[in-house]
């Protein structure tokens, strides 16, 4: 297997992950590792990991430091191949048919072809970045259909041939692991699982992405949202949360709450379950971050 | 086997046939992809080598415990920098992690009493089976693929009655008749087993139930296509993999020697808030048709019982418990847990024998 040339300017795990912080997406070491190997391998990335840290932003993060667009397939029981490949545009075969009349058609040329996700991205294999999003949601046949996808780079349309990518695009595949995934699907990929990140990378993120908030707003945050994490909750707070509840409370104090109130009162960013908040109102002193300046 | 391998790549292959011992599937393919990933790194710390071999052999976090003790075993002391080609490498270090060499894995695991377990396995293996009991499972296996809960697909497939018309099927018939399309070929919507998730409860006040639940549970995993099963006793086990051998004794032996915890304890609450807890089991009870096979007699706090199945029986599409105690004629929910979840179940049937359960499970279609 040919290793591809390394995408300019990113020769290390490290320079890929300054250029995803140069990104707003602050990466692990591991994780600038798989990401690094699966570029300069050619393989696909699979990124596993609780809903809310931060799997598909790694995603676009990726696709901003190669300067590719994201084409998005994002999966759900029950999604078959007309979904994710390709259909005919049948209205207007329709519409050609009568108008043709007498002459010749050929009802299978690509104006009526309706790209879908996989097929866009075998098209334009050199300027996008395909993200199959949440790929534990199909359903087993999808997986065994994806695993000929990532393995060929090729499609086939019964009426019309064989589409063949000319190199390899670039994959991101997330899963939130609501069931395993096929042992034959991680073959062929890079596994990165990400967990939550630890305290201070995760104060560093929330200064990245909420310009408004206080250094000690953000470790506040994060020390109670880690608090709430180790509970037993139906939704712990993702990194999303965490950004939202330190920028709602920030924006609440400026409008003059006194800390400990404002952050109570933005609760609801971070705690997005009645029966958690229910299970949390006794509790809330506990966890809730005390004064920031 | 690995003599003509350059002496600078040989603990590497070592390790992907070590990791394959040890139960983790590797493939070839993946180890190639490992050494040439090293070689990208150029890599300056046994780290990057760490790194590279957790994310080129996708191994799972819940075993990185073990992984990494392995990883300790082959490259402890082992300097990764490529040694000159005329230094012989075959010193004692490689030599000793030769496949089939034996590696203490520090990993925490369970310890599990092997005399308990083998006492288990020889009490679900050898034993008198009941002929009703074989019966009754033998019927359950003819019977459960048209009577097994169902729900409808996303999918469409062609369909004499469909509530759609298949376009693309007309537009090529029409293709075929220049454009004049004669019958309007029609299209529904598929319909799939919807998963069934049985919940076991294997602590000692359910002794006498045990073995026929698992027999039970392994009939089920036969005839299902889509089933969960675990065991709730102190602790949560799953042992839907243990059950998949068409062979009963071998699936219902690899499945004993899983349950380290029959016969002891009863915490279903802390067992099913277990459950609850990982995201991809609860992800098996959206949706699905959950069982539990428990007497409801909660050593621990009834409340964290209560809870956890208030918020089962919200993810799933029904909720049935199955107690033995059912079977007298005068039973009434007693205990303050069973009769607290009563208002989040959808019945409270009968357990405990085979042809009871079985008959429940094949009739949950028609209750709903």
């Amino acid at each position: 297997m040919p290793v591809r040339p390394v995408i300019s300017g990113v020769g290390s795990p490290d320079a890929l992950g300054q250029a995803l912080a140069g990104a707003q997406y602050l990466a692990s070491e591991p994780l600038a590792t798989a990401a690094y190997l699966a570029l300069a391998l050619g393989k696909p990335l699979l990124l596993e990991g609780a809903p809310g840290v931060g799997k598909t932003e790694a995603a676009v993060a990726l696709g901003a430091v190669l300067s590719r667009r994201i084409v998005r397939l994002q999966c759900y029981e029950g999604i078959d191949a007309a979904a994710a490949l390709y259909e005919w545009n049948y209205p207007r075969q329709m519409l050609a048919i009568r108008q043709a009349g007498e002459g010749h058609l050929n009802l299978y040329a690509d104006e009526f072809l309706l790209e879908r996700p996989l097929l866009e991205a075998l098209r334009a294999p050199d300027d996008c970045l395909l993200l199959i999003d949440e790929i534990d949601r199909s359903d087993h046949e999808f997986e065994a259909f994806l695993l000929e996808f990532l393995s060929d780079f090729q499609i086939s349309i019964p009426e019309t041939g064989t589409i063949r990518a000319a190199r390899a695009p670039v994959v991101v595949l997330t899963s939130n692991r609501t069931r395993d995934l096929h042992e034959a699907l991680r073959r062929r990929c890079v596994y990165h699982w990400i967990d939550y990140p630890d305290p201070a990378l995760e104060a560093e993120i929330v200064m990245a992405r909420a310009s408004t908030v206080a250094r000690s707003t953000a470790d506040a945050v994060v020390a109670s949202v880690n608090l709430l994490r180790a509970e037993p909750l139906a939704k712990p707070p993702g990194v999303a949360e965490t950004i939202e509840w330190a920028e709602a409370a920030t924006l609440l104090n400026s409008q003059g709450a006194a800390w400990p109130a404002a952050f109570r009162r933005a609760i609801g960013v971070a705690l997005k379950d009645q029966d958690d908040l229910t299970y949390m109102a006794q509790r809330f002193d506990a966890v809730l971050p005390g004064e920031a300046a | 086997m690995t003599g003509a391998l350059p002496p600078a790549i040989r603990p590497f292959v070592q390790f992907a046939a070590v990791l394959r011992e040890h139960r983790f599937a590797v493939s070839p393919d993946q180890t190639i992809d490992f050494i040439e990933g090293v070689g990208l790194l150029g890599p300056r710390s046994i780290e990057d080598v760490r790194s590279a071999a957790r994310a080129l052999f996708a191994i799972p976090p819940e075993r990185e415990a073990e992984f990494d003790a392995l990883f300790r075993a082959i490259f402890f002391g082992q300097t990764i920098a490529a040694p000159a080609p005329s230094e012989d490498d075959d010193e004692g270090e490689t030599e000793a992690h030769e496949p089939g060499g034996e590696i203490e894995i520090e990993a925490e695991e369970d310890e599990e009493e092997a005399g308990a377990e083998a006492t288990v396995v020889e009490r679900l293996s050898h034993r008198e089976i009941v002929g009703a009991e074989d019966e009754a499972l033998a019927r359950f296996a003819r019977l459960a693929p048209e009577r097994l809960p169902r729900r409808r697909s996303y999918r469409r497939a062609r369909a004499r009655k469909g509530d759609q018309p298949d376009i693309r099927r007309a537009i090529r018939a029409a293709a075929r008749r220049d454009g004049e399309i004669m019958v309007l070929p029609r299209r529904r919507r598929k319909e799939r087993q919807r998963r069934i998730v049985l919940l076991i409860d294997v602590s000692a006040s359910m002794k006498a139930e045990t073995d026929a639940a698992l027999r039970f549970a392994h009939a089920l995993a036969q005839a299902a296509d889509r089933v969960e099963i675990f065991t709730l006793g102190t602790r949560l086990t799953r042992i839907t993999p243990a059950l998949a051998p068409a062979g009963r004794e071998q699936a219902l032996a690899r499945a004993a020697s899983l349950i380290a915890d029959i016969d002891g304890g009863t915490r279903i609450g802390d067992a099913l808030q277990a459950f609850l807890a990982v995201p991809r089991y609860a992800g098996f009870a959206r949706g699905a048709a959950v069982i539990v096979l428990s007497d409801g007699l909660e050593r621990g706090d009834p409340a964290e019982m209560v809870d956890a199945v208030r918020r089962l029986s919200r993810a799933a599409w029904t909720l049935d418990w199955l107690t033995p105690l059912k079977a007298d004629a005068d039973f009434a929910p007693r205990t303050g847990a069973l009769s607290a979840i009563l208002p989040y179940l959808d019945q409270l049937g009968a357990g405990g024998r085979v042809e009871a359960v079985a008959d429940h499970v094949l009739n949950i279609a028609r209750a709903s």
